[in-house]
């Protein structure tokens, strides 16, 4: 590659700039995150906000792992510990705890709701064919909440289903 | 030079329905009848005679003044109030609305209704009023008597009082209005002007004399100032009369002299015409009332004043912000810290503030109750008795707006079906005057508004039969109440044996259903064959406020509605009873309340699990009271109700959340739901407790508890 065709290659001012090329790209975006020391990954879109992690209300006889509720501008969000739910690692608040809210609009109705997680990593292109179906051996996230695992260099990147991890299922009084 | 009037139409729609409000209420009222009564009534179709004539809507000034008319000699003691006459006033308020609503939907209204209504309003007058009704009968038909009339000459002076552009008047309009019946000729008389200095422009200090050249009659000639009348000095003579009474008048009036000229005229009047543009007429009887289809509401001043109060403060913490920000270094940072945490404080209560306007009390949509079941009873000779309760629920305005039609429908359906006729009532002992009550009033997080009548109540088996005929259910079906109930919202689905002009047509159960779907509510019937029947609507209020106590149980904070507590106290050891196993009952007065430690409820670590030292609430609903105990009481306010279905799911023992000064969240309680809840874990610990025991035993606990 010679120095002209690098030359060519940046923008003319005026021109469409390159800036943030990486992100136009084909294939869909996911946000990856940490529990414990396992990559997930959610649908970018999704994604609302990403807050620091701070006491949320109880909600009476809920399950362990809804933490509770916080006020999100006004809005009543539900936060749900990922990894209580999953049963990774341990349930640990510190600086670097964080909370995905996600957003998801279903057929019924549209649902925010905030993931605690351990901490958020990077963003990563997946194009379609890369998703491999996941094996069906045990582990301890169900299989409704999993899309399919992507590999990234040497780690695995697990895709989590929105659609099921909005749907909070009925609790009853224990 | 002319006033764009249009301007003021919407202001004087907006008059006018309230006028009509406030006629109809009155004229419901009148039938105990009092002088004050019939003069605010007649108050107010003056008021909308004026001004529909000032904005030249003849239709509804015509008929306004046979009404006024009539009214006129009610007040003057010539006419007894009869119940026929207020059919009839009640009667011209519907024409008139009609007529207001014609010009405000800019359409041609229906004026069958009206013909015949001023027909009847003329006959009525002609028939048994005395001077009055003469010259009523004139005035109707003197448009063409005056045709042949030949043209007189009057003089016409016109001294207003100061204030009279103040009041919205115009005396360019009434001059035009002059020019309509003839030729005029005006000259002002500016004597009285008062040095420029001391010249306020919002007065006026003018007075005219007026030649009119007109075949109209005297009382067409003072219909055009009948709505100064009360604010000015008036005479009116005709050229033909004496020599006498002319210069009486004319000693009187102060007649032209040399000095005034033409200019002067123009400049003054376009002085007072300007500023007379933006001068609206107060609007401020009937200030309860408004009409709500116009895009404005009318808001308490003691919510404007808090508005004010939250807008005062945030400018406040604005400037301070800002001088902090001026010359700032590291040492002010704690100011700045607590000036940013007022302005989220301000923030937050006005946006509470502002969302707490758009409540109103449900009178908004009860208010047109009285006249339409007046109305129905009428029709129906069924002698009703209408009782509204809880007016002042507070209702977000626009549910209140979707709620009205259902409501009406409802309310009719008690009337035709519900209510029994007079004979059947009585030969089923029960009082001739049949009782429909509105009850509205709020519920955990819902709104609940009650139809209920005291008639035959719902037949079971015509509906059954009327959905086996419908093919909505085979023979065999069995149905519960609820169910069958629930078939009468089926769309086509009466069980009125003729179907009357009021309703049983089967059109509009469903629409009601759908309707109050739509809003997010439900809709339940409850009857009982011979008692009554109740429909209850139950809305959900996504933007509702309710009074709360906050109260603190461990480190949660949780919010009581205010209307749900009967009183708050300290549980006295001595008073304390345990009973039948592990029940705790605290003795207030003459009642055993049951205990219910939220903590235990909720399974949150409280500081006290001792009742003794912690607290009592005892709140009630559906007429069972508990004591819920908490750990301390905390303020007392308005919180704005969130739900938390939205984006999670319905809590047992929680109605919604909401969200406190400081930022943070805090829950509803439910309480039905709690003492729901706290019943079920009584039949669970029973049960617990008898699955030692043979089945049989277990069966009937439960049948017990059930």
């Amino acid at each position: 590659m010679d120095i002209q065709m690098l030359a060519d290659e940046v923008p003319v001012e005026g021109e469409h700039s390159l800036e943030g090329v990486d992100f136009i790209t084909s294939g869909e975006q996911y946000l990856t995150f940490l529990l414990s020391d396992e990559q997930y990954a959610v649908d970018i879109l999704c994604v609302e906000e990403i807050r620091s992690w701070e006491n949320p209300t109880r909600i009476p006889n809920s399950p362990s792992y809804i933490k509770g509720v916080i006020n999100m501008r006004g809005i009543i969000v539900p936060i749900v510990d990922l990894r209580m739910k999953f049963n990774i690692g341990e349930a640990i608040y510190c600086d670097t705890t964080v909370v995905i809210v996600l957003t998801v609009e279903t057929e019924e109705k549209t649902r925010t709701i905030g993931f605690v997680v351990d901490a958020v990593s990077d963003v990563l292109n997946v194009e379609e064919n890369e998703i491999k179906p996941a094996p069906v051996f045990g582990g301890c996230v169900p299989q409704a909440y999993l899309d399919g695992l992507v590999n990234v260099g040497e780690k695995v990147v697990t895709i989590l289903n929105v659609k099921t991890l909005q749907a909070v299922e009925k609790h009853q009084i224990n | 030079m002319s006033v764009d009037l249009s301007q003021f139409i919407p202001s004087f729609l907006e008059e006018s329905f309230e006028g009509l409000e406030l006629m109809e209420s009155s004229l419901l009222d009148l039938e105990q009848g009092d002088d004050e009564t019939i003069n605010s009534i007649f108050r107010a179709a003056h008021s909308i005679k004026g001004g529909a004539g000032t904005f030249g809507f003849n239709s509804v000034t015509e008929f306004t003044h046979l009404v006024e008319t009539l009214l006129d000699e009610m007040r003057d003691g010539r006419r007894k109030i009869a119940q026929d006459d207020v059919e009839l006033l009640l009667d011209s308020v519907d024409c008139m609305r009609l007529l207001i609503e014609s010009i405000r939907d800019e359409i041609e209204c229906d004026t069958s209704k009206i013909i015949e209504t001023s027909a009847l309003l003329e006959k009525t007058l002609a028939a048994d009023g005395v001077e009055v009704s003469e010259a009523i009968t004139i005035n109707s038909s003197d448009t063409v008597e005056s045709k042949t009339d030949d043209t007189s000459t009057w003089q016409i002076s016109f001294i207003p009082e100061h204030h009279l552009v103040q009041t919205g008047n115009d005396p360019l309009l009434l001059f035009n209005a002059l020019a309509d019946l003839g030729e005029v000729t005006l000259v002002a008389c500016a004597k009285k002007l008062p040095a420029l200095n001391e010249l306020d422009a919002e007065e006026i200090h003018l007075s005219w004399n007026i030649t009119l050249q007109s075949s109209a009659n005297e009382d067409e000639i003072k219909e055009v100032f009948e709505w100064v009348e009360d604010e000015c000095e008036l005479i009116i003579t005709k050229e033909a009369l004496s020599n006498g009474d002319l210069s009486i008048a004319e000693l009187l009036t102060e007649p032209p002299s040399l000095e005034e000229s033409d200019p002067i005229l123009s400049t003054a009047t376009s002085k007072i015409d300007n500023p007379a543009k933006p001068t609206e007429k107060s609007t401020e009887k009937s200030s309860s009332k408004a009409k709500n289809d116009l895009g404005s509401i009318r808001v308490g001043v003691d919510k404007v004043d808090s508005l004010i109060n939250l807008v005062g403060e945030l400018v406040i913490t604005q400037s301070m912000l800002s001088e902090l920000g001026n010359d700032f270094d590291l040492s002010k940072v704690e100011r700045l810290n607590s000036g940013l945490e007022q302005l989220l404080q301000n923030t937050k209560e006005l946006q509470e503030s502002v969302m707490r306007i758009r409540m109103l009390p449900i009178s908004f949509a009860f208010n047109r109750f009285p006249r339409l079941v007046h109305d129905l009873s009428k029709k129906t000779g069924k002698d009703i008795e209408l009782i509204l309760k809880g007016e002042q629920t507070e209702l977000d305005k626009t549910v209140m707006e979707q709620i009205g039609d259902p409501l009406v429908h409802l309310v009719r359906n008690a009337v035709d079906h519900g209510i029994e006729s007079a004979e059947v009532r009585l030969a089923n002992g029960k009082p001739k005057k049949g009782t429909i009550m509105l009850d509205a009033y709020h519920q955990g997080g819902s709104i609940i508004i009650e139809i209920k009548d005291d008639g035959g109540g719902i037949d079971r088996e015509a509906v059954f039969n009327k959905a086996l005929e419908k093919g909505l259910v085979d023979e065999n079906t069995v149905l519960t109440d609820a169910q069958t109930f629930d078939l009468l919202f089926e769309p086509g689905f009466s069980t009125a044996k003729e179907v009357s002009d009021i309703s049983g047509r089967g059109v509009g159960m469903d629409v009601v259903k759908k309707n109050i779907q739509s809003l997010g509510g439900r809709i339940q019937v409850i009857s009982e064959p011979g008692k009554g029947s109740t429909f209850r609507v139950n809305l959900p209020l996504t933007l509702a406020i309710l009074d709360g106590q906050l109260v603190q149980v461990g480190t949660e904070t949780y919010i009581i509605p205010l209307i749900t507590i009967v009183e708050s106290l300290q549980p006295q050891k001595e008073l304390i009873n345990r009973v039948s196993g592990d029940m705790v009952l605290y003795r207030l007065r003459e009642d055993n309340v049951p205990v219910i430690p939220i903590y235990q409820l909720f399974n949150i670590p409280s500081e006290f699990d001792n009742i003794e030292k912690s607290l009592l609430v005892v709140v009630e609903a559906d007429g069972q009271k508990i004591g819920l105990m908490v750990d301390d009481l905390l303020a007392q306010q308005q919180v704005v109700i969130k739900s938390l279905n939205d984006n999670y799911q319905q809590v047992d023992g929680i109605s919604g959340a909401t969200i406190l000064g400081d930022g943070s969240v805090a829950m509803i309680l439910d309480v039905p739901g709690i003492i729901t809840m706290a019943l079920a874990q009584a039949q669970l610990n029973q049960k617990n407790r008898s699955t030692i025991k043979p089945k049989i035993t277990q069966s009937i606990s439960e049948g017990v508890n059930s």
